[in-house]
């Protein structure tokens, strides 16, 4: 199932804003806009979903701080006690150092390799560039060619219109798709 | 419209310098590593080498034979090793402090000086991690650190012992900032990737770039993933310092046990850190030609921060004094009346020197402005740091409670190439990391010349 894509490439960063938020308001689907760095404001003009990584973060720094608090009283109090300095077997104070690091190990190597899953980024992954200038100085909006109501001028003057340097249209290849997003869909205008 | 030249009000000063575009960073930052290394950079690496093999020599020889090499004895129990240790660990604090900390506080200007300094970071931990390992009396043993079942029992290690929470700190912050670091590098090497010439450089940069390719939903997740990694790195460059110093806090002798060393620490390792910064930010932005970016108001915010934790330090050895006094304890006022007048009063006072007096001139602009002088002071200040871990440990044990027990240390040759060795470590890798990787992190700094275009059109 291969989808038909119209490409924008522009220069700055303010412009691409700009063609994205109007191309959002006017509903059609915007499959992805590459960048070069993270554009502030981007997300919101794309009409994207807060992500649900804060919460991987807390799920496991949480569980990681349980579980080692229960392992440093397990050893030494319940495996083998033993007596050092006085101090008594359940010294909870003096496990809170090591339980923080490790809540703090485990949270943040969790929320990277959460990212890199959902992200599908991988050693040896081949990358799908719509420019090999994206990672340089280019910018670009990429819509899907979804229906009849798809207007190519009309769309093509919306970039022109925030100075697009390059329009294309492009036919995604088999095996070659950018990534469908689930969120795609509700990239349409939802004033 | 966005070219030509601009004048910029007075509040708008630019981050970058030089009216940069992005194709002009991407340029300036990935020169030095596509063009072939100068004789500089040989001359640097080599020596770094040299030094790093005189500490391998030194280390194996002292492994192999035992600590009996170096000039511990029964009263000194702890001089160079545990010295060293918290010195590289306090500079590794910089790097995480410029990563994570300005992040948090939006300051902008970190982006031109963050991944080196995390880079810092990670080599400095690395040097620091090895004298632990080394002073054990069998190092070969050193997994017994690790809380595994074993069939001595199983005997589990101590977790109320301030040695295992640093075993603990410092591979949980080495960890993290390798992490944090990698994160930040992935969209550089792919930038790196799409202009590699040859072969292999197309493969490595591929393979770490993870086949990333700019798209905003990943964008808007790694900005996630890097304020969360951020805020936990925050956390912890205090808690492992604390921790650090616990190891001496923890303890019952006078001039360790007190509570003013965990702010005082973190306080000096941030001191001590940023003289390193500046020390390895003034020298590469010289010979890499990255003036544009590390600018004279990068030098100038980075010597304002040595200011404030530099006082913070000179009030923490003020503090100390006093209390000693008010204390009227004996033993307590004889600790700081011995390490002002005693044996090892030429180290007291360097670092009295160096860490408060000499800081001091930074408070005028044309001294913070001018990076010649500015990397004098830096080395001053990284001299006198590591004097002052110095002080603490060798003037607090050499003469404790028993006046029978006091004794005296001298360092032998094979510690001195240690830490010799040490920093041939860190500057080796400081070294191949300018060679293979951006010093600079590209997609942070383009991000910010966005945002000084910005700020200024807001107000035009």
């Amino acid at each position: 199932m291969s989808r038909r894509l119209f490409l924008g490439f522009f220069g700055s960063e303010g412009d691409v804003l700009g063609a994205t938020r109007e191309a959002r308001e006017q509903g059609y689907e915007i499959a992805d806009v590459y960048t070069p760095y993270a554009v502030h404001g981007l997300d919101a003009a794309m009409g994207l979903r807060p992500t649900r990584l804060p919460w991987v973060c807390f799920a496991f720094g949480l569980t990681g701080g349980l579980l080692k608090v229960w392992f440093e009283f397990w050893t030494t109090s319940v495996s083998w006690p033993l007596n050092v300095g006085g101090k008594p077997f359940n010294s909870l104070p003096a496990f809170v150092p090591i339980t923080f690091e490790v809540m703090v190990l485990l949270a943040g190597v969790s929320t990277v390799v959460a990212f890199f899953w959902t992200c599908r980024l991988f050693p040896g992954k081949r990358p799908m560039l719509v420019d090999r200038a994206v990672t340089n100085d280019r910018f670009v909006l990429v819509l899907v060619e979804d229906s009849a109501g798809f207007d190519v001028t009309a769309v093509r003057g919306l970039c022109e219109k925030h100075h697009a340097v390059h329009t294309e249209e492009r036919v995604e290849k088999p095996g070659e798709e950018l990534r469908v997003w689930k969120e795609a869909a509700r990239c349409r205008a939802t004033f | 419209m966005s070219t030509g030249a601009r004048t910029y009000p007075p509040a708008h000063e630019p981050l970058i310098t030089g009216d940069k575009t992005l194709k002009q960073i991407t340029e300036d930052v990935c020169a030095p590593i596509e063009r072939r290394p100068t004789w500089l950079w040989w001359v640097g690496f080599l020596a770094s080498f040299c030094a790093l093999l005189l500490g391998i020599a030194a280390v194996s020889y002292q492994v192999a034979t035992g600590i009996g090499t170096w000039g511990l004895n029964r009263t000194v129990g702890w001089a160079f090793d545990i010295t060293n240790f918290v010195f590289w660990i306090g500079i590794g604090h910089a790097g995480t402090l410029i990563s994570a900390i300005l992040f948090l506080f939006r300051q902008k200007w970190r982006t031109s000086i963050n991944r080196s300094a995390e880079a810092m970071t990670i080599f400095a931990v690395m040097c620091a991690g090895v004298f632990p390992l080394i002073h054990m009396g069998r190092p070969w043993l050193a997994y017994w650190v690790l809380p595994y079942p074993n069939y001595r029992g199983p005997l589990w290690v101590n977790f109320r012992s301030p040695l295992l929470w640093d075993v603990f700190a410092i591979s949980t912050y080495f960890t993290i900032s390798a992490v944090f670091w990698f994160l930040g590098l992935v969209p550089d090497l792919a930038t790196l990737r799409d202009r590699a010439t040859t072969k292999i450089r197309k493969f490595l940069f591929g393979l770490f770039s993870l086949g990333w390719d700019g798209s905003n939903r990943t964008w808007m997740r790694y900005e996630m993933v890097y304020l969360l990694l951020a805020g936990l790195a925050t956390p912890l460059v205090l808690s492992v310092h604390t921790i650090v110093s616990f190891d001496f806090a923890t303890s019952v002798i006078p001039g360790w046990h007190t509570t003013i060393f965990p702010p005082y620490f973190v306080a000096g390792a941030i001191f001590s850190g940023f003289g390193m910064v500046l020390t390895l930010m003034l020298v590469t932005r010289k010979v890499l030609r990255f003036e544009d970016y590390i600018t004279i108001g990068h030098i100038e915010a980075m010597c304002k921060i040595i200011i404030a934790t530099g006082s913070i330090v000179g009030l923490a050895y003020g503090t100390e004094f006093f209390m000693a006094w008010y204390s009227a304890n004996e033993y307590e006022r004889f600790v700081f009346f011995n390490r002002a007048l005693g044996p090892f009063a030429w180290a007291y006072w360097t670092m009295v020197l160096c860490n408060v007096i000499t800081p001091q001139l930074l408070w005028f602009k044309k001294i913070r402005s001018n990076p010649g002088i500015v990397f004098v002071l830096s080395l001053v200040v990284n001299v006198g740091m590591w004097f002052e871990r110095f002080v603490i440990i060798v003037t607090s044990l050499h003469r404790d409670y028993l006046p029978s027990s006091w004794a005296d240390y001298t360092p032998t040759l094979v510690e001195v190439s240690t830490l010799v060795g040490s920093f041939g470590l860190f500057f080796t890798c400081f070294f191949l990391f300018a060679r293979f990787l951006p010093m600079i992190a590209m997609g942070e700094v383009k991000g910010v010349v966005g945002y000084t275009e910005r700020r200024t059109n807001v107000h035009e």
